[in-house]
């Protein structure tokens, strides 16, 4: 399995991006099998949602358990602006992304100097507050336990999005421009400084770096892209409830980012690919087992993390130290 | 009026007090060495000039401006860089990485820059990883741009934490224990790079144990002992100091 | 009044269940630095088991008065069966890992607690099972305007005997110093000659033993068992440990019994309190750890520059 990843990897680099390329834009095209042109259109959702959280994990290397919360108030802010003021889908999206980026700044700031274990707790416990404010429902906007409904789709131009092919490259184009947009990051003064955070905040501190910025932003900005993700969902869904936004989601979208391999753009579509399409997939093949899913789930958890800790696909950094690893051994 | 002005300083931990009502100065251009016995504070002294904690007492002023209160990055980029006592590197990222992060706080592109990728940003990151690269190079680390930092020897590795000091463009370059753990060969190198590095205008605060290289290229000593100032002066005078001779000798060597 | 001292006394029974669990996560953090996620669902395993005795015992024919004696017996041999769990998860999922990095001990972990979930999950079956009515029992004291019943004093007294059993351990003899000399620092306790991995078996035998004696307990108190039990008491009881200050053992027991009691007065005089109770919690737990996280009892440990 290693070494075909291996080989995979060496391959010329634009001869299989380009390839990759062609495959999905066309793939709606060749494939015309409407259910897994969905099933594509919720990997591009879920692949967005991972790169989002690459950026708090991966990145800044801050443990977050929570994310699930952000994604939720960019479905939900999404949502009321939508149903109850007839705001259009495509305005709501940046005003989700900031309401999303700026109730991330708010949390986050008092608990941004907690060690890793308690940052995690204290996210999982955010993560669980906002679910239950969405189910309890105290101001009687949220919809509670049946969530709100009657979410309408986006339209450009006057054109509706409502067939899955068009989703299809309605949500590619999102993916595309948030691939861009985290390769800009990587690269930049940011993403470097995010780096050194994760590696050894003290000495980053020290060489002349604001690490709370450094960490607040990452967690801005994986917010706000969250929340975009949640206008997509819930536009495309039309019907969002407080049970999607589970910490059992937060755990999944986790495993995406470390499974895949943290820190790397690729990693996090191999991790999509590993916990959201493959159970789609096995469930059709295999809908016997379907009740030992999650325990195999579990088990490859475990399994995965002790063969290969890095991930699948780990940061392009670490590729030398691995292909030293696997030519010696 | 002295470059660096430390008065009185004072920092308990707990029931310990590891800094004892020490003042001196540091005056620009000299490179002036600290030592002492194991445990007489001396890391903390760095410690409290860098921001890493306050003071409970005393004053800390570079270029007449107060440190206390200032955090360790605001430090940095009014032009005080450090090392440690403990290699701090960053493992996982690249000798170029690590130098890169010394120019951090000399640049200014921020996020939405570096998502626009404006002209500015652009020609920012190709000043960034020529500066960088002429400091590995200054620090005989070319041809190492890539490897992981991690897997440098223990002599490339200090050499790697001094250049990545050096990129933030220090006025003060604070070195704790840089001849720690290197060769005879290295250790020699080392001075030579010291004062190479206040040639070119830099100011050297360094800790040091090894009384050969403290000697040998500090042009003034301070000595504590047990959070105490015990002596300062030439190294001549120092090595005559009955006080300092008995802190030594008198304990463990 | 009374209202207020039966609430108290409902708030520490509980909190002796959040004791008993947390003891195992302030044991396990304190040595290894890791928080167990599966530590919640070893307890609700104990609880699962216990049922499975139990009903064998009953179905054996086991009178009442000879079932109560077997009790004793019943909790020994749960304890051991979770202990003997809890040291394979950890030779397992968690030594290969010592050394890599802080995310991929997190995510073994979550593998591990979702794999123990739904392990139950396919043996016992989703809905909730039922513990056999009657195993203690139903006895009531009046004590002026309280009720007490045997059950709450059989918790009680149990939770007390384990825990002052564990302090003792811990504090007055060589092996439980040397537990203390690991939490503070691996590489030195190995030098004083302190076997360190040996030292994890033990706390991972410790910890999910007395999880699993909670986890009887549960059962036979509230009657009814879930396989999600784990979540929330897994969460709650950790809460408590930082709270009275991580890694710190009377602190496990002080914090689990302080959430107790908070949980049950808050659920009592908040108006809609129970649907809230979990955010009550997390909003404790959120405000220590940015106030005091130390937490009650614990120290500080500064990092060394």
């Amino acid at each position: 399995m290693s070494r075909l990843l291996t080989r995979l990897k060496s391959l010329d680099r634009r001869i299989l991006y380009g390839a990759l390329l062609a495959a999905v834009l066309l793939f709606p095209i060749v494939v015309r099998n409407d259910y897994w042109i969905s099933t594509l259109v919720f990997f591009g959702i879920w692949a967005i949602l991972g790169l989002s959280l690459n950026i708090i994990v991966g990145y800044a290397g801050l443990f977050q358990l929570g994310h699930a919360a952000f994604w939720a108030v960019g479905a939900y802010t999404t949502a009321i602006l939508n149903i109850y003021y007839k705001v259009p889908i495509l305005v709501c999206l940046p005003i989700s992304a900031l309401v999303a980026a700026f109730f991330a700044i708010i949390i986050s700031r008092p608990i941004l100097h907690l060690r890793g274990d308690y940052l995690c707790i204290v996210t999982i416990g955010f993560g669980e507050i906002v679910r239950l404010f969405l189910y309890n429902d105290p101001f009687k906007i949220t919809g509670g336990v049946n969530g709100l409904r009657g979410i309408a789709r986006p339209s450009i131009f006057g054109l509706e999005i409502n067939t899955p092919t068009a989703y299809y490259y309605y949500v590619l184009f999102f993916v595309i421009i948030t691939i861009i947009v985290m390769q800009r990051l990587e690269n930049s003064r940011l993403g470097r400084a995010w780096n050194y955070v994760r590696e050894d905040e003290t000495a980053a501190e020290a060489m002349g770096i604001d690490t709370v910025k450094v960490k607040l932003l990452a967690f801005a900005l994986g917010a706000a892209w969250a929340g975009v993700a949640g206008n997509i969902y819930a536009s495309r869904y039309t019907v969002i409830a407080p049970e999607t936004f589970s910490f059992w989601n937060s755990v999944i979208m986790f495993c995406i980012v470390v499974l895949g391999g943290s820190g790397s753009i690729p990693g996090v579509f191999v991790g999509t690919l590993g916990m959201i399409v493959l159970p789609e997939v096995l469930k059709s093949i295999l809908s016997s087992i379907l009740e030992w899913r999650l325990l195999i789930f579990g088990i490859a958890m475990v399994v995965m993390m002790i063969f290969r800790p890095e991930g699948l696909w780990p940061h392009s950094r670490y590729r030398l130290e691995l292909r030293r690893e696997e030519t010696s051994s | 009026m002295a470059l660096l002005e430390v008065k009185n300083l004072t920092k308990s931990f707990g029931g310990l007090v590891a800094v004892n009502d020490v003042s001196f100065h540091l005056n620009e251009g000299e490179i002036l060495g600290m030592i002492g016995p194991n445990g007489a504070g001396k890391t903390t002294v760095f410690n409290l000039i860098t921001g890493i904690f306050p003071p409970d007492k005393g004053e800390i002023r570079f270029n007449g401006r107060s440190l206390i209160g200032l955090r360790p990055h605001q430090i940095t980029e009014l032009g005080i860089a450090r090392t440690f006592q403990t290699i701090r590197l960053f493992p996982n990222l690249t000798v170029m990485e690590n130098v890169m992060a010394g120019l951090h706080c000399r640049t200014k592109a921020g996020l939405w820059a570096s998502i626009l990728q404006t002209k500015a940003q652009r020609e920012e990151e190709k000043f960034i990883r020529e500066k960088a690269l002429e400091y590995i190079h200054f620090m005989g680390l070319g041809g190492l741009e890539f490897e992981l930092a991690k897997n440098l020897p223990f002599g490339l590795q200090k050499r790697l934490e001094i250049a990545r000091a050096l990129a933030t463009n220090p006025r003060v370059l604070m070195l704790d224990e840089p001849a720690a753990g290197l060769n005879e060969q290295e250790t020699s190198e080392l001075m030579d790079l010291i004062a190479k590095l206040r040639d070119k205008g830099i100011t050297i605060f360094l800790i040091e144990h090894d009384m050969k290289v403290v000697m040998g290229i500090s042009e003034r000593i301070i000595v504590l002992d047990n959070g105490y100032k015990i002596a300062e002066g030439t190294p001549e005078e120092i090595q005559r100091n009955p006080r300092v001779i008995e802190a030594y000798l008198g304990k463990e060597e | 009044m009374d209202i207020i001292l039966q609430q108290l006394l409902n708030g520490i029974t509980i909190g002796s269940f959040y004791a008993l669990i947390a003891l195992g996560y302030t044991m396990v953090y304190g040595v290894l630095k890791l928080i167990n996620f599966a530590h919640g669902d070893l307890f609700m395993s104990g609880s699962y088991l216990g049922l499975t005795i139990i009903s064998i015992l009953i179905g054996a024919g086991l009178g009442s008065e000879a079932l109560l004696w077997a009790l004793a017996g019943v909790f020994i041999v749960v304890m051991a069966i979770v202990a003997g769990l809890g040291v394979g998860i950890e030779r397992v999922a968690y030594r290969p890992l010592r050394r890599a990095g802080r995310l991929a001990p997190v995510v073994s972990a979550l593998g591990v607690s979702i794999a123990l979930q739904n392990a139950v999950m396919l043996i016992y079956g989703p809905r909730y099972r039922v513990y056999p009515k009657g195993v203690i029992p139903t006895i009531y004291w009046q004590v002026g305007g309280l009720q007490i019943s045997f059950l709450q004093v059989f918790v009680l007294v149990l939770s007390l005997i384990l825990m002052a059993t564990l302090y003792y351990f811990i504090h007055y003899t060589r092996l439980g110093t040397a537990v203390r000399a690991t939490a503070l620092d691996h590489d030195v306790a190995r030098l004083m000659g302190i076997d360190v991995d040996a030292i994890v078996r033990l706390i991972f035998i410790i910890g999910p033993a007395l999880g699993a004696a909670g986890g009887i307990m549960v059962g036979l108190y509230y009657g009814r068992i879930n396989f999600t039990l784990g979540w929330g008491y897994g969460l709650k009881a950790f809460t408590a440990a930082i709270l009275g200050g991580i890694g710190n053992i009377p602190g496990a027991m002080v914090g689990g019994m302080l959430l107790g009691l908070f949980e049950t007065l808050a659920a009592g005089f908040i108006p809609q309190g129970g649907a809230w109770k979990e955010a009550i919690v997390f909003l404790i737990l959120i405000l220590i750890l940015v106030v005091r996280p130390t937490g009650l009892l614990g120290e500080r440990v500064a990092e060394k520059v």
